[in-house]
């Protein structure tokens, strides 16, 4: 195992010494010490690699993350995991707003709570998160799914597309186009899987389901008028 | 863009080290505002019947003593001054309004950075390292503090335009965002009797909270009515001459983490400002929820 500790190196370092990986393979197990709130760590990772950071970490830690696996021991700043395209990035605190931004694959998951706008224009990424998530989560949400054991804040889902959005607890409210929708087996099957993939336990019959109503889709003809 | 920062102690024995403590967390927001920096400082308290004020003049030379001397022979009053760089501390046994009066008349280049009892304004143009070692920031002592580092866009980078702003005794505030309706709650204000020195939006939040305060508010009932006349994107730090707030508005896309422990509570733009504090490691951190307020007073402790 390798260990960087960010007292002593700089973001820059530790990133090159993780994307030299992606050229040739020479270590498979990092660790990260005294992340400090820094921005930018294990940024555009791409090798199956193990990463342990060990703190808190500033925004965009692990973002554009493909192949890695990456845990922060601690809390994430904004957009963790943002445009993730494969690989696992597990937050063992909470994590800030625009958790899993635009991400297109890989596993998210969020051991405390998320703030506003989880998942906001999610591209195909899973996210799971144990606690609960702010206003505005999963806005525009294209493909994916995303999983709260909490609570979810306003507008959730707003003006979204196909992502199958799960909750155990309440909703404050729900956004522009976004309906609760029947769990029948395969998405019973779905959140099960979900649920093992994250380590939670959970039960998946407890949440609800929720989506588009897919009424935003298109443009409609009896507006023609307003133009 | 801008940083803001804040330090309120519980336990009193850090007070003789706030300065030093807080430093460090100024400084840390240097990325977010490079282009002036000022802080907050409440301690040092005047006693009944005097006020404390925060003076500054253009010209680095000017006779801060003079000024002293002819308060206390044509006006008689009672005081003490010391100079901190560029600034002076007055602390005068006078009332207020007479006091602003008479400066305005016979001295009308001074500026009021702040009045009351406990509060002291210091804030310049440049990097925030440099204004905390301009001021001696770590040597000062105090209850708790507030700072601001700044990347100006409402307004142009003076010293008049940095933060914090005080509007009222005691009462300063900082802040990340920026007002849509400053323009026209200003007007609204004016005709209420405050008055701006600038056309700064994060004065006009300032102002709000002095007229709210001046109508008999609470410090939290100020705070509930502004979630619902201020228009626009903060997250607010707060100082009173007890107390320390934090406020977010509903949408929260400017950042601030909140960290507790026995010791203090600490707020700042970006956790990185906070890594440099006593026990960090095991605080309660988090992130303060939308259209909420947090507040922390001395009576209630």
């Amino acid at each position: 195992m390798k260990t960087i500790d960010l007292a002593e190196s700089s973001i820059r370092e530790l990133n090159q010494a993780l994307h030299d990986q992606a050229v040739e393979c020479t270590e498979r197990e990092w660790e990260v010490l005294n992340p400090k709130g820094q921005h930018n760590i294990a940024c555009g990772l791409d090798q199956n690699l193990s990463v342990d950071i060990h703190g808190h970490a500033g925004y965009f830690c692990a973002g554009m993350n493909k192949k890695a696996h990456v845990v922060i021991h601690g809390n994430a700043g904004q957009g963790v995991a943002e445009n993730m395209m494969s690989g696992t990035v597990r937050v063992k605190g909470d994590a800030s707003q625009a958790a899993g931004a635009t991400a297109h694959g890989g596993l998210l998951v969020i051991e405390g709570n998320a703030g506003a706008r989880c998942g906001i224009s999610m591209k195909g990424v899973d996210i799971v998160v144990k606690g609960s998530i702010g206003h505005m989560s999963c806005f525009m949400g294209q493909s994916g799914n995303l999983v709260v054991c909490g609570d979810a804040g306003d507008a959730l889902g707003d003006s979204m597309y196909e992502v199958h959005i799960y909750v155990k607890g309440t909703v404050k409210s729900l956004g522009a186009d976004c309906i609760e929708k029947e769990m029948r087996p395969e998405h019973i099957e779905e959140l099960t899987e979900l649920l093992n993939r994250a380590g939670l336990d959970e039960d998946p019959a407890s949440f609800k389901r929720y989506g588009s109503a897919r009424q935003l889709y298109n443009f409609k003809v009896d507006n023609a008028g307003a133009y | 863009m801008c940083g803001i920062v804040g330090l309120y102690l519980k336990n009193p024995e850090l007070e003789s080290r706030i300065g030093e403590l807080f430093k460090p967390m100024l400084i840390a927001m240097t990325d977010r505002g490079p282009d002036s920096a000022g802080f907050a400082i409440y301690g040092d308290e005047v006693g009944e019947g005097w006020i404390k004020l925060t003076l500054r003049h253009p010209e680095t030379d000017y006779d801060w003593e003079a000024l002293a001397t002819r308060l206390k022979t044509e006006q008689q009053l009672e005081l003490s001054w010391f100079q901190n760089a560029s600034v002076a501390v007055f602390k005068v046994r006078a009332e207020e309004a007479a006091l602003r009066e008479w400066l305005a008349e016979e001295a009308p280049d001074v500026l009021i950075l702040s009045v009351g009892q406990s509060i002291e304004i210091l804030k310049e143009v440049g990097l925030p390292e440099k204004i905390a070692e301009t001021f001696s920031l770590e040597r000062m002592k105090g209850s708790h503090i507030i700072g601001h580092t700044r990347m100006a866009t409402e307004s142009a980078v003076t010293m008049e335009g940095s933060h914090p702003f005080s509007t009222g005794m005691d009462l300063c505030l900082v802040h990340n965002g920026s007002l849509s309706n400053h323009n026209r709650l200003r007007d609204t204000l004016k005709r209420e009797g405050i008055s701006f020195e600038t056309q700064n939006d994060s004065e006009v939040a300032a102002g709000y909270l002095t007229w709210r305060l001046q109508k008999g508010d609470s410090l939290k009932e100020a705070l509930e009515h502004a979630l619902e006349d201020l228009d626009g994107f903060f997250t607010f730090t707060i100082g009173t001459r007890d107390g320390f707030a934090v406020m977010r508005d509903p949408i929260a896309c400017k950042p601030a983490v909140l960290a507790e422990t026995d010791d203090y509570v600490a707020m700042a733009s970006e956790y990185q400002a906070l890594t440099t504090l006593p026990g960090i490691e095991n605080a309660r951190v988090w992130e303060p929820e939308p259209a909420t307020f947090y507040v922390w007073e001395r009576s209630s402790n």
